[in-house]
């Protein structure tokens, strides 16, 4: 069952005089409880289309369609984890973590404390409860925004380059983190990310996009079971996806400023 | 002939380090209260050569005055002059203008902040007004509220007001982006973001402004009873040095000086205390 459709999506937007073509005709569709990664190098219109699919942009050409519902503006039935946590400073992690279901009022109080309860327990940050976010590791800071996310109870969860701000090190761990997590509350997500094998770590299917205009390139399946561990990352099939994807996102060299 | 450097003598060295590294600082008494010791030593020592001269007859009480002097002005003035009355209506006059200062300043400050519209309407006859001296306007005040408690209280409010408005629309203006981009996406009203983002993220700022606003109200009182009436502690200063009175000049300062000290600290306290979510500094 398809969740979520964008079919024939073009957008356009402005830059001083001159007009850009973000993304041009761009057709996905995700299945219900399905994990489906978008990389592309920057400038591809990625993140114009988790805007777009979030309801913070408006669109003019193409259908985006969640549960074959037309998207028009922003909604209960999706929940977006930010690149930057962008956590409330003057609220403790429960605050934030309850702020998402405050503003959309879908729950009483006694509910929104049970779930804040539950997805700081999901998130591993027992004991943070009383925390002030700047109190907090920029890992811990992103767990708290996706426990914000999944505390809205959304049908689709849109993650956008949740973990491009992380250390290496830190961001391995979260992606197994995110996984574990994941496995549990069973949402569909669209994840947005420059960098290849974290999609393939991550994915049921990888959507790889070109920069300038933004468009479909290709789409992978990747055949790994789950649960995953990182050591898949060292496996000869998931580094054969990887190097097959890296050639097709490769940037010519003289788009990024470099002449041969 | 070698040129090596003497060797290190390690269990000479290393007995000292560990001393310091790994045993807890002594903090004797002079320790703890270092800041304090040495600021008062300061000003003590100071007001003793204050003092030494003034005892001496060095010090003509026509231009200045003394420690001693003054502290028995003070005490005569507290026991059986007119200082409490005094202290109690420039107080009063303080506490009305400043909290009028305060609200009006707060409110009117989202609503500028908040409104582009209202900006543009008010905002360049605000600017005129905050770049005036206030107290140039001293005059005309007492022209309009005549020389009673009213036009010290005004010009409280009118020195005061600024400070606290101006930090207002900066705290509300100041709204992080990626705050509202994440209110958005959670399907937030306008009335949500002000109540959630805006407003609590103004409350440092409007804390500053009323913290500047405490300090030029103090000036307002002080200027504000200097130019017309009887009473208050403006008017005990005034009256003091036009009767060559120095003693009692300078009872009236140091209260002033006192009431600053205590008044900005008070707001500086508020300002910590709302302040508890930042990163530390």
């Amino acid at each position: 069952m398809v969740k979520l459709a964008i079919e024939h999506l073009t957008k356009r937007y402005w830059r001083g005089s001159r007009e850009v073509l973000a993304l041009a005709d761009v057709s996905l569709s995700v299945e219900d409880g399905e994990f489906m990664a978008i990389v592309g190098p920057s400038g591809c219109g990625k993140t114009t289309m988790l805007n777009i699919v979030a309801g913070l942009l408006p669109y003019e050409q193409g259908v985006v369609e969640i549960d074959n519902k037309r998207v028009a503006g922003p909604g209960a039935d999706r929940a977006v984890v930010f690149q930057h946590s962008s956590l409330l400073p003057w609220r403790t992690i429960i605050g934030n973590i309850r702020y998402g279901m405050e503003l959309q009022k879908r729950f009483d109080k006694h509910t929104m404390q049970e779930r804040t309860e539950h997805f700081v327990k999901l998130v591993g940050l027992s004991g943070f409860e009383r925390h002030y976010p700047s109190e907090l590791s920029g890992g811990m800071q992103q767990r708290v925004n996706l426990a914000r996310a999944l505390a809205a109870d959304p049908k689709v969860l849109l993650m956008d380059e949740p973990f491009a701000a992380l250390d290496a090190q830190t961001r391995e761990f979260m992606q197994s983190e995110l996984l574990k997590i994941w496995s549990e509350a069973r949402k569909t997500v669209m994840f947005i990310t420059h960098q290849i094998n974290e999609a393939i770590y991550l994915a049921d299917r990888v959507v790889v996009m070109s920069a300038r205009p933004g468009r479909v390139k290709d789409v992978f399946r990747i055949p790994f079971g789950r649960p995953r561990t990182l050591s898949l990352k060292r496996d000869p099939r998931f580094l054969e996806i990887e190097d097959t994807i890296w050639q097709l996102v490769e940037e010519k060299p003289e788009r990024i400023g470099m002449t041969v | 002939m070698s040129a090596l450097p003497p060797p290190i003598d390690r269990v000479a060295v290393l007995p000292q380090a560990q001393d310091d590294v790994f045993s807890p600082p002594k903090r004797g008494f002079f320790k703890r209260n270092e800041s304090l010791i040495l600021g008062g030593g300061t000003v003590f020592l100071l007001l003793a050569i204050w003092q030494a001269f003034w005892s001496a007859g060095k010090i003509s009480p026509l231009f200045f005055s003394g420690p001693s002097a003054i502290a028995a002005r003070f005490w005569d003035a507290a026991t059986h002059g007119q200082l409490l009355s005094d202290l109690r209506y420039s107080g009063i006059n303080f506490a009305i203008g400043f909290a009028l200062a305060s609200v009006a300043g707060v409110i009117l400050g989202v609503i500028i902040g908040w409104y582009r519209r209202v900006d543009m309407l008010f905002g360049p006859l605000l600017t005129a007004l905050y770049a005036t001296p206030r107290v140039a306007m001293v005059p005309l005040i007492i022209i309009w509220f005549g020389i009673g408690m009213w036009s010290k209280v005004f010009i409280v409010f009118i020195t005061a007001f600024f400070p606290v408005l101006v930090n207002t629309i900066g705290g509300i203006r100041a709204v992080d982006n990626d705050l509202l981009r994440a209110a958005r996406a959670y399907c937030a009203s306008d009335w949500q973001i002000f109540k959630t983002v805006a407003v609590p993220g103004s409350v440092p700022f409007i804390l500053t402004g009323l913290r500047q606003g405490v300090a030029l109200g103090l000036i307002g009182v002080v200027v504000g009873e200097m130019f017309g009436g009887s009473q208050g502690i403006g008017f005990m200063v005034a009256y003091g040095g036009q009767t060559f009175a120095t003693d009692t000049l300078f009872v009236g300062v140091l209260i002033i000086a006192f009431a600053g000290i205590l008044l900005t600290a008070a707001a500086e306290k508020l300002e910590r205390h709302f302040s508890r979510w930042r990163p530390e500094r």
